[in-house]
């Protein structure tokens, strides 16, 4: 198994946009981060001497601010954290969530597990932000639903994925094997089982991230998500789609950092598809 | 004469990772009209190759030298439109595989009438009559409801006559059968070996049967061509090859063919040994590490093809009598 | 074949009808009610706001009204906007988002392919990479990002097309919003129909096509394409739900008078039937997607017929 990540590093490695992209990703949670330190404004002051000022380095506010003088350097750096942490926490959720739900069902088999995948199926079909929305009718808006809207996101592909591995590792021949050998049940999971599940999970649950964070800046964008005070990307971008013709840096500032940030998440998470050679779908 | 096909020299190879493949290894023949050669050899040893290379079908990373000439004209790097012209209507070819090889989507009558559509402009309606008729000639029954019908709905010995009549509508001068039959159960098998037999005396065009197996070549090639690790290793007229066969390995596949009217075998003989993996390029005789009389310059010196018309063998120590 | 379609219809009207029992069920079983938001009224106030929308009947003859209105094609009204039925809002809106959505779609698809073949046609090369290079960015970048920069770009800098607004009949209002809309599903559609035309490309019949001499455009088209567009083809009701997802954003962008904006405010405001009418819209048009889906998938792969 060490030969397989190892060369999975290499390809990685050879990737220059994969590469690239990585680098790119370091950078943003640094700068999200870290640059808030070395800025003198914070993201919640009202700042009525430099109301919508473009971005410049003469002020304070190197981003400019928005309508309300609030400085968009560390809005956006504080927006950009709260975009990341939510895709990171939320994945991991889905993540378990949806490697659980595969797992049991290819274990248990049978009816339960034909049952599992159907209702997999009939919730595939639903575009989540209608599900999102229908139970912001019934529910209003809460920070739970909101959470509990966002882990739903992945998990569906993830168990997928999971009970799908599982089962073709199970009918080969060398399960058998291991079995006649006398291997315990945990051994084999352990040294058969997970290392062939392990890679397709991997590059999901990154391309999950971006997915996650798509979702809840949709949300924002929309009212359904993170509410005032707290700010995501998505919130600001909505904003600053207000103010486009007037003062287009409030819209552009954050419209970049989101843009930017799924974009390299993609590209890093298609290169980890292709250096550890997992097929689509 | 114009020979229908001249090959002078073919060099066709693969490159890889670790190098490069030699596929087909400096080989020349020469085909002339109305004649049928068989072409034998294992998986590997090119006999597909070369007529690929022939039809342009050759996988993006092949690398070709030398000359392929049909009817006097040159196939090798001429442009797409002008290969177009003949293939498909005077040098044409049947796949091995006639469950994968028609397209699943269209019905038989398409497939079938695009060739005489593209090639000699006839209108889709006469077209499809047109084919009709050649299906008729090939032996399919109710022909006019296949015309209708997708592959997946014929069986496979059907699906093979279709390729054979798809092959004949222009009336070819050259016909390339790679492994027709090699998909087929038995009963199958014979009857397409008689199809081909009709054919061939119906259309008198060139016919090239390619195979694995001797057998299947035996009953209709006037020519046989032996083929091992790239390049032709014997080259006889039928009855001479199966009589008095030069080439060491030539003796052995006859040796490994079971016989209906020869003594009963317990264990079938087999050849010891493998064949060179393809790219293992030798100045020597590829055969050697596996020849029960190799010597000293089998090892060194790569033998050409040397003997009568009737006869050649790429051999230092030919086979007599 | 026509058999084939009756059993897939068959299928979908149940489908439909679970849909909206359950959404119906699960909006009247949730906490609250739609005059939750007002401000406080007197009880008897409420009760004859109840009466007068007929909440205070029994769950299942509600239920049972609501379906006899669905079928003579009123939603019910609208609890919020209390001048309109649903019926009347849709009636407005949905042309806009239809016009939206179908362009879109039809951008999306007849870019997305030809560029896709193109790109496998051209394998290695550096057309193709700098095509697979623009699906990504077209994949990661949502609608919502793209639009405003559009607008920016091609408004306000550019001053060719219109950032916002809406005429009826108005191509130039529409540009912005399609092409934003579009870019997401055209290069996901770009590159699956790459990846399967690299792969049907390989395959043994179109080696047959071109042994007979058939010219490479005749190949692609009557031979290759077909089979190649099977994964495009299951992509299809994926692409419609994720259209009918950006729509929301855009509309409200562009300020376009869709029906996308009623979705949002009737969640916002908890306007029950406006919801369940937008709801039961939405479904529908995936599940008639899902059916064209399956017609398609006969028509692309006869096997799948028999």
């Amino acid at each position: 198994m060490d030969g397989l990540a190892d060369e999975a590093a290499r390809r990685l490695r050879s990737n220059p946009a994969a590469v690239a992209a990585v680098a790119v990703l370091c950078a943003i949670v640094v700068l999200s981060w870290l640059g808030p330190w070395f800025s003198p404004n914070n993201s919640q002051t009202l700042d009525w001497l430099h109301i919508a000022v473009r971005p410049g380095m003469q002020s304070s506010h190197w981003f400019g601010t928005d309508r309300l003088g609030r400085d968009l350097f560390t809005r956006t750096l504080a927006g950009t954290r709260v975009s990341i942490a939510i895709g990171l926490a939320a994945s991991v959720i889905s993540l378990l969530v949806g490697v659980s739900y595969g797992a049991i069902a290819s274990y248990i088999g049978g009816r339960t597990d034909h049952l599992m995948m159907r209702l997999i199926e009939i919730l595939s079909g639903l575009p989540l932000i209608f599900f999102v929305i229908f139970l912001t009718v019934i529910f209003g808006r809460s920070e739970y639903l909101l959470f509990f809207a966002i882990g739903a996101v992945g998990w569906l592909t993830m168990a997928r994925i999971v009970r799908g591995q599982t089962l073709s590792v199970r009918q080969r021949e060398f399960i058998e094997a291991a079995i006649a050998s006398g291997a315990g049940t945990g051994r084999i999971i352990a040294r058969h089982v997970v290392p062939n599940v392990i890679g397709p999970v991997i590059v999901y649950a990154t391309l999950t991230v971006p997915q996650i964070i798509l979702f809840e800046s949709f949300l924002s964008f929309l009212g359904l998500g993170i509410q005032e005070p707290g700010a995501s990307l998505g919130t600001l971008i909505a904003e600053g789609a207000g103010e486009m013709e007037a003062a287009p840096w409030i819209l552009l500032v954050p419209g970049s950092f989101l843009a930017v940030l799924l974009l390299c998440l993609n590209i890093f998470g298609d290169g980890l598809r292709d250096a550890l050679d997992v097929k689509d779908g | 004469m114009v020979p229908t096909l001249s090959v002078d020299r073919l060099r066709v190879s693969f490159s890889h990772r670790s190098g490069s493949i030699e596929a087909v290894d400096r080989v020349s023949l020469q085909i002339v009209p109305a004649e049928c050669v068989g072409i034998v050899g294992e998986s590997g040893s090119g006999k597909t190759q070369i007529f690929m290379a022939a039809m342009g079908l050759l996988a993006g990373k092949a690398q070709v030298s030398g000359s392929v000439r049909f009817e006097g004209n040159e196939l090798l790097s001429v442009d797409r439109p002008t290969l177009n012209r003949v293939r498909g209507s005077k040098l044409t070819m049947i796949f091995q595989d006639p469950m994968t090889s028609l397209t699943p989507h269209l019905t038989v009558g398409t497939q079938l009438a695009e060739v005489t559509v593209t090639h000699l402009g006839m209108p889709w309606k006469d077209a499809r009559t047109f084919a009709g008729r050649m299906l008729e000639r090939v032996h399919v029954p109710e022909p006019k409801r296949r015309l209708n019908q997708y592959p997946h709905e014929l069986s496979g010995g059907m699906r093979q006559r279709v390729m054979i009549a798809m092959s004949l509508l222009c009336e070819p001068s050259l016909v390339i059968a790679d492994e027709p039959t090699t998909a087929l159960d038995m009963t199958t098998q014979a009857q397409i070996i008689e199809l081909l037999r009709a054919v061939r005396g119906e259309f008198g065009m060139a016919l090239v049967l390619i195979s694995h197996d001797l057998a299947v070549v035996a009953g209709l090639a006037d020519r046989i061509l032996v083929m091992y690790a790239g390049s032709v290793v014997e080259n006889a007229i039928a009855e001479e090859l199966f009589k008095h066969p030069r080439h060491p390995y030539t003796a052995e596949l006859l040796k490994c063919m079971p016989s209906v009217t020869g003594p009963r075998l317990d264990r079938l003989p087999t050849l010891a040994g493998q064949p060179p993996r393809p790219g293992e390029i030798l100045e020597a005789c590829p055969f050697a590490p596996r020849c029960s009389r190799a010597a000293d310059r089998c090892r060194v010196e790569r033998p050409q093809l040397e003997g009568s018309s009737t006869s050649q063998a790429a051999c230092h120590f030919p086979l007599t009598s | 074949m026509i058999r084939y379609f009756f059993t897939r219809l068959a299928g979908a009207i149940p489908t439909l009808l679970i849909i909206i029992t359950a959404t119906f069920f699960l909006m009247r079983a949730a906490p609250g009610g739609p005059f939750d938001q007002e401000q406080t009224l007197p009880p008897e106030i409420v009760a004859n706001l109840q009466s007068a929308y007929g909440l205070d009947q029994p769950i299942w003859t509600q239920y049972g009204r609501y379906l006899k209105s669905l079928l003579h094609g009123d939603f019910g009204p609208s609890f919020k906007y209390k001048d309109f039925t649903v019926t009347e809002l849709i009636g407005q809106g949905f042309p806009v988002t239809l016009q939206l959505g179908v362009i879109a779609m039809v951008l999306a698809l007849s870019l997305g392919i030809p560029l896709g073949t193109f790109a496998a046609l051209h394998h290695n090369s550096a057309a193709d990479h700098a095509t697979m290079s623009l699906a990504v960015v077209g994949i990661a970048i949502p609608s919502f990002v793209v639009l405003p920069f559009l607008g920016l770009l091609f408004g306000v800098y550019l001053h060719w097309l219109p950032v916002a607004g809406w005429e009826p009949g108005s191509i130039r209002h529409l540009a912005l919003p399609v092409i934003a809309l579009a870019l997401p599903p055209l290069a996901y559609i770009a590159r699956l129909t790459r990846g399967s035309m690299l792969e049907v490309l390989r395959s043994h019949f179109i080696r047959t096509a071109f042994a007979k001499g058939l010219p490479l455009h005749t190949v692609i088209l009557r031979h290759a394409l077909r089979p190649a567009l099977m994964p495009v083809a299951s992509y299809l009701v994926p692409a419609v739900a994720s259209i009918m997802t950006g729509s929301l954003v855009v509309e409200s962008i562009a300020g376009l008078p869709g029906i996308g904006r009623y979705l949002v405010q009737g969640a916002l405001n908890r306007d029950y039937t406006l919801v369940l009418g937008m709801v039961i819209i939405y479904s529908t048009l995936l599940i008639s997607m899902g059916l064209l889906v399956d017609l398609l998938y006969a028509w692309l792969d006869p096997r799948v017929r028999h």
